[in-house]
């Protein structure tokens, strides 16, 4: 039997809530990808920052749903109508997530700390004049200001914050977000990562990147990690043709 | 907005220190039936503040739980207190009222079941 996600025509909207694109889809298709480890990965705590329209924590919910039981999923975003959107989503599914408005993780860093097993972000990437980020309303779901990395940059720490010890951190990127640089940021925090899913459209080449922590002290050092990205990026694309 | 959330929120404007737990104002409680998991329960009880969950829990019309915290014996062996606990932590629902800063008293009000905990400008 395919694995369930959400299903488009249940999946509701509002004009000024980001609808299900290709880069929710490649966020999807991430999670259906790394079903079987995440299943093993027993999460109980589950989050996703930046719901929108709810497609993705729907999504995540039904590919856990039957394997595993007892888990509890936190969907927030900073946009009021696109958590009530989540919301009647998740109800339209007959699933359940608690569904919080507030920037980021705002409310929950103090006492959600080291505890969220699986986090899946797919953050305002589209780089953009700095005055667009953080303006209201649907803007806040794509406008990303230089590089795409404002909002990304300030996501970053509050993840590493937030995940438990065996924590998984799903991420969107864009090529021009500079998704060698964001991982070598994650690497000083400690994580290791992997291209889960490459899509080319039109208009944008997405990655989407996964990140664990990784005891292993790799060298730090900025040129050894560059051309470890870049090698492992090209062997990433290398599979992918074959 | 459950109570295993109301657990995990504190008020976030800048410089407030006594930030949790939010005070509960309920305009309407709903119930919503939830799977029991005694696992899921028993991970969840280590992160919960059981003042909080009892305080809220009463806020919202609900008052079986026990004043002080049970040892972690009763999780293993007393199903009726899991029962409650589970009840408490995820079949109750504030769907209309507002959650109470402890210091400043600020209103964060609560719709259609979404806590909206956006701060103002000056409040960042």
């Amino acid at each position: 039997m395919p694995s369930r996600i959400a299903e488009i025509r249940l999946v509701s909207s509002h004009r000024e809530v980001y609808e299900p694109c290709d880069d929710s889809f490649a966020l999807v298709d991430a999670l259906l990808t790394d079903r079987t480890n995440l299943i093993e990965h027993n999460p109980k705590i589950c989050m996703e920052i930046g719901c929108g329209s709810g497609y993705v924590i729907t999504s995540l919910i039904l590919l856990l749903k039957n394997e595993v039981p007892g888990v509890h999923y936190l969907a927030t975003d900073t946009n009021p109508i696109a958590a009530r959107v989540t919301n009647e989503t998740l109800e339209a599914h007959g699933v359940e997530a608690d569904v919080i408005c507030t920037d980021i993780a705002s409310c929950l860093e103090n006492r959600l700390a080291g505890s969220v097993d699986v986090m899946v972000v797919n953050p305002p990437y589209v780089p953009t004049p700095e005055y667009e980020v953080g303006m209201e309303g649907i803007a806040s779901a794509w406008a990303g200001g230089e590089n795409g990395r404002t909002v990304i940059d300030k996501i970053l720490p509050v993840v590493d914050h937030l995940l438990s010890e065996k924590g998984w951190f799903y991420l969107v990127t864009l090529t021009s977000n500079l998704p060698a640089e964001i991982c070598l940021m994650m690497r000083k925090k400690g994580y290791a990562f992997r291209i889960v899913v490459q899509r080319s459209t039109d208009e944008e080449n997405l990655l989407i990147l996964k990140f664990w922590r990784d005891k292993d002290e790799e060298s730090l050092d900025k040129e050894v990690f560059m051309s470890q990205f870049s090698r492992s990026f090209s062997s990433f694309m290398e599979n992918q043709r074959r | 907005m459950r109570l295993i959330v109301h657990n995990m929120m504190s008020c976030n404007i800048k410089g407030v220190v006594n930030n949790f737990p939010l005070r509960i104002e309920a305009e309407k409680v709903i119930e919503k039936e939830v799977d029991f998991n005694p696992d899921f329960l028993r991970h969840m009880f280590a992160k919960i503040e059981w003042k909080a969950l009892v305080d809220g829990a009463r806020s919202l019309g609900y008052t079986e739980l026990p004043d002080h915290a049970p040892d972690t014996a009763a999780l293993e062996s007393d199903e009726s207190f899991l029962r409650q606990f589970h009840h408490a932590l995820l079949e109750l629902h504030l769907e209309e009222g507002s959650l109470v800063c402890p210091e400043t008293g600020r209103k964060f009000s609560v719709n259609k079941g979404i806590p909206n905990m956006l701060l103002h400008e000056d409040e960042v």
